[in-house]
């Protein structure tokens, strides 16, 4: 089990990369902006201190600290974020598609919802060689409108399969408030399912793993999927292009009271004497190391715009004359 | 030499590799009992756990065996109907097609979605009589029609071992057709390789999935006045351009024939790659169902929306006699 020091660590490491990544968004180094996960890590390191390598997890939008708390290298992480052949996936997916199969990280999605029901194919397929690894499946509270996730849950009860469905509610699917956007209660919604639901306090790490373990040791034992509701607050804007949208949906007062609880703080608190200061400064000089390998690395050659469009190697027509001497 | 059916052939094929590959697992609605008589008898052989009856949730199941394939498996999904394809479109364009590209070639999604009955099945109607291949070639989905009970039987096949996903049509038009093949001799047959039925000098006619007996049958009843080249793709995606080249270098004329919409279909783009890089003799024409059409439910109107054989014969014709 995950002891105090190592929860810490990689929500500081989350936390650290998120704000280096930040910066890389304002100077131009990372295209596109990112979706920061800056108050929400404790969600991540607690359900992810709960699996091992060999487990699969599927990913959100919002994906940057559930690929780090799997333990992906945070150096090729963030050459992804910044386009480079070095990163995860070689510069191919970028911040919302960042993957990395070795560590059985299928792939944050720019599809929200969507990776429930390919998490819980995996589920199966586990369950088929006989094994006892669980998936997991993040989404946030706006994924619970979505009909295949619904569909989803029904599959995975019905054939009780190993899988945790971890609901991130920051009250916000991009702009809109739970309140406008979701009837009932999410758990309600899971527990009609038949499943195992609970809502926990997504800013306390300890709690998070406890009840990710719960569910987890409950998946390998053939006892079906369970799903966690971890209540949190966004602190940072759905997507860094807020920033120049200026678009205007929570109070200044609302946002302040969500940060006054960092998680961060939480779990930091629970450190000994000086411990915190240390794993700071280790975190720190991963991320100098990885933001100079990101800027360093380089871009991926144009020529290869589409290699690995198919697992086959098939290569379609490129738009121009295929056949020399026709014309 | 034995008789085979198309449908037969299917059946076939998928009972074969499930034999050969414990990977390899069937999902979709009623397949346990075999509504659509391609997965007859899985059941009994391999069991609930390589031949699973799923709910109605197509949206979920799709990128279930996503996750399943991500995961070491090779699933085959049957859809009862095409117009399902509609409904899965995200799970199979958005998500299963685009996982090598943006994982930068870390994943691979060996999927297989199948429907046995795309296109008109007489009085099925609006929503249950599409051929929506054109979209997955549109987006690059490796896309098979087969035409012939070897071609289904050995395009399956292919389609099963591919590492990326396939979807693969078997028209309604052509579950019924036979033929006499030398069993022995069944095997794979490559993706991106058409299949010339009928060799002739001066049109040639591509016909897609089961217009491919109506082209023979217009070739031979003109045979005494024009020779007609019929070229089947049987791929859409990869589409097997070198191979058209040869016929239409060759015979200078082309009529396509193709059982889905005008505007943007696979028709469309066979007229432009031909007019952009083959030798042309005179335009190219195309016989197509309508811009945008619906198929209607009346069999005399369902009819009317079809490509025709007269229709055919009457486009050969035309570019025969038409001149720059």
């Amino acid at each position: 089990m995950s002891t105090d020091e190592d929860l810490y660590r990689t929500m500081r490491l989350i936390r650290r990369f998120e704000e280096r990544a930040i910066e890389l968004v304002h100077s131009g180094e990372i295209v596109g902006g990112i979706h920061p996960y800056i108050g929400q890590e404790a969600i991540a390191a607690g359900v992810c201190a709960a699996l091992r390598d060999d487990d699969v997890i599927t990913s959100t939008h919002r994906g940057h600290g559930h690929v780090l708390a799997k333990g992906s290298d945070p150096v090729r992480m963030l050459a992804e974020l910044t386009g480079r052949s070095t990163g995860l996936n070689k510069g191919r997916g970028g911040s919302m598609h960042a993957a990395d199969f070795s560590k059985g990280i299928y792939g944050a999605n720019g599809i929200v919802g969507a990776g429930g029901a390919i998490a819980t194919g995996a589920a199966w397929a586990a369950v088929k060689e006989g094994s006892d690894r669980v998936a997991v499946s993040f989404f946030g509270d706006g994924a619970v409108n979505q009909g295949v996730l619904l569909e989803t849950f029904n599959l995975a009860a019905l054939w009780r399969l190993p899988v945790l469905f971890v609901c991130e509610n920051n009250g916000y699917a991009t702009t809109l408030t739970i309140e406008q956007g979701v009837a009932g209660s999410i758990t309600a919604r899971a527990a009609a399912f038949g499943m195992p639901a609970v809502t926990v306090d997504g800013a306390d790490a300890r709690a998070v793993r406890d009840a990710a373990a719960e569910a987890v040791a409950r998946g390998r034992a053939g006892g079906g999927p369970s799903f966690l509701e971890c209540t949190a607050y966004r602190f940072d804007a759905h997507h860094t292009w807020e920033h120049k949208a200026r678009v205007r949906y929570r109070a200044d007062e609302e946002v302040a009271a969500g940060r006054s609880r960092d998680p961060l703080d939480v779990q930091g608190a629970r450190l000994p004497e000086g411990a915190r200061a240390a794993i700071d400064a280790e975190v720190e000089a991963v991320l100098t190391e990885a933001v100079a390998f990101a800027l360093d690395s380089p871009a991926p050659d144009p020529a290869g715009a589409l290699d690995h469009l198919y697992a086959t190697g098939l290569r379609g027509r490129n738009g121009i004359g295929l056949f020399e001497g026709v014309r | 030499m034995a008789r085979l059916s198309y449908l037969k052939a299917l059946q076939r094929a998928l009972a074969d590799e499930m034999a050969r590959d414990e990977r390899v697992c069937v999902l979709g609605e009623d397949i346990g009992v075999g509504v659509n008589n391609v997965t007859t008898g899985l059941l009994a052989k391999h069991g609930p756990q390589r031949v699973v009856d799923t709910p109605l949730s197509e949206q979920a199941f799709t990128s279930f065996a996503t996750g399943a394939a991500l995961a070491g498996l090779r699933p085959v999904i049957e859809f009862q109907i095409p117009s399902l394809l509609f409904l899965v479109f995200e799970q199979i364009a958005n998500q299963a097609h685009k996982f090598s590209l943006m994982t930068g070639g870390q994943a691979k999604v060996p999927v297989t979605y199948f429907v046995p009955g795309s296109g008109s099945r007489s009085g099925w109607a609006g929503q249950h009589s599409d051929h929506p291949y054109g979209l997955f070639a549109h987006v690059g989905v490796k896309t098979v029609v087969p035409a012939t009970p070897e071609d289904a039987y050995g395009l399956f096949l292919t389609a099963i071992r591919d590492d990326d996903p396939v979807v693969l049509f078997a028209p309604a038009g052509s579950l019924g057709v036979r033929a006499d093949v030398d069993m022995d001799a069944l095997g794979p047959v490559p993706l991106g390789v058409g299949r010339v039925h009928r060799e002739g000098a001066d049109v040639t006619v591509v016909a897609v999935g089961h217009l491919v007996q109506a082209a023979l049958d217009v070739a031979e009843q003109l045979s005494d006045q024009i020779s007609v080249e019929v070229f089947d793709p049987r791929t859409l995606y990869p589409f097997d351009w070198a191979g058209l080249a040869a016929s239409v270098n060759k015979t200078g004329r082309l009529v396509v024939v193709d059982d889905s919409n005008r505007m943007c279909g696979i028709g469309a783009e066979i007229l432009a790659v031909a007019a952009e890089e083959m030798r042309l003799a005179v335009p190219p024409r195309r016989v197509t169902r309508p811009d945008g059409a619906v198929l209607p439910f009346a069999r005399e109107l369902d009819l009317a929306v079809q490509p025709q054989r007269d229709q055919l014969l009457t486009a050969v014709q035309e570019v025969y006699k038409s001149s720059r």
